[in-house]
């Protein structure tokens, strides 16, 4: 979902810096509200943030015959509400882009909006939707993740023909050229990404039960 | 099963037990689920791909992909790996931090709960 240094139009890098730009300012907002209220709220949140940067580096083989990275956006934001994750993906993106040349300060903007802003969103709303149907925190996480990921990798491919549509077949020609390259490939790893999910809230659920009660993740204090 | 016994103790200590937490066998089955998923995308993978590279990166496809239409950078990275391993190695750098913190933050949250266990009713067995 990195889109690299130099590749958009220098306009629509600078539309999608503006359309980013709230997002990581509340963003950031949120992350220091949330880790002043208490301590674990910002263990939590360190660990939200570390996820995304582990899983983000990791380039894992899919079944297309190419490589991709997952993002982890999912976790931290059915944590944390997505706004978080707009401050921590830029965070993640900020640093491949300086130092491993991956992404770049051009394009920042746009690849915020696809990894910390559609992805978080999109799984978040996943999570809602799936609870408020009865569903078990793990089939919401696993749901949460799944879209999060997929999501973020339909978004850079957008971006993409938004900037280049096909010759001959105009936006939605190019649009299923790139989806065909991002989100093919992405799909096993989205779901691999999700079982990730059910593990680590499962982990979470042990270790930091109080707090995710208090964050309003899960609900079933009472019965046993 | 005296792992199983703990648990259900620690539980009921809690009155937080979900549904999901006195299962073990499903973090293994998860985890079996995972290394599945990434040998059969493996095998699948490079069968299906007769290219040069296999298993080249996605973000790297699509940007060989504009530079054959014509497209070139406008911008150039400020700062670029001058080797492959140069590269991966900033890439384990940054799942090494990662890896770090997040070891660092659940640890915490599991010594934290531990302690807080031990508080409310003296030593008593925690996962």
């Amino acid at each position: 979902m990195h889109i690299a240094e130099g590749f958009l139009p220098p306009l629509q890098c600078a539309l999608w810096y503006a359309a980013s730009a709230p997002f990581i300012i509340h963003g950031a907002r949120a992350v220091v509200t949330e880790s002043r209220k208490n301590p674990e709220n910002r263990l939590l949140l360190a660990a939200a943030g570390a996820f995304t940067f582990v899983l983000s580096a990791i380039k894992l083989p899919s079944v297309t015959g190419s490589s991709s990275h997952p993002t982890g956006t999912g976790l931290g934001a059915v944590l944390f509400k997505p706004p978080v994750m707009a401050f921590l993906s830029t965070i993640v993106l900020l640093f491949q882009a300086l130092l491993l040349a991956h992404g770049g300060i051009t394009t920042l903007g746009a690849n915020v909006f696809s990894m910390g802003i559609v992805g978080p969103w999109a799984g978040y709303g996943v999570w809602v939707l799936a609870r408020r149907l009865g569903a078990s925190p793990a089939v919401g996480i696993f749901g949460a993740m799944f879209v999060a990921d997929l999501s973020t990798y339909c978004m850079t491919s957008v971006q993409l023909a938004i900037a280049y549509p096909d010759l001959s077949s105009g936006f939605v020609g190019a649009l299923v050229k790139f989806l065909g390259v991002f989100a093919l490939t992405q799909i096993p790893l989205a779901i691999a990404e999700g079982l990730l999910g059910v593990l680590v809230l499962r982990y979470l659920g042990r270790i930091a039960r109080p707090e995710l009660l208090r964050l309003g993740v899960t609900k079933d204090a009472v019965h046993a | 099963m005296p792992e199983l016994a703990n648990q259900s103790a620690d539980q009921s200590a809690n009155q937080s037990g979900s549904r999901t937490a006195g299962r073990p066998w499903v973090t293994a089955l998860l985890v079996i689920a995972l290394v599945a998923i990434f040998a059969f995308s493996f095998v699948s993978g490079s069968l299906r791909s007769q290219a040069e590279e296999s298993f080249a990166g996605t973000d790297s496809v699509v940007t060989d992909m504009l530079s054959e239409r014509g497209v070139t950078p406008w911008f150039e990275p400020l700062f670029q790996p001058n080797s492959g391993e140069v590269e991966s190695g900033l890439f384990a750098l940054q799942a090494g931090l990662g890896g770090a913190v997040l070891g660092f933050a659940l640890g915490n949250l599991r010594g934290r709960r531990a302690a807080r266990a031990e508080a409310l009713d003296g030593p008593s067995p925690t996962d």
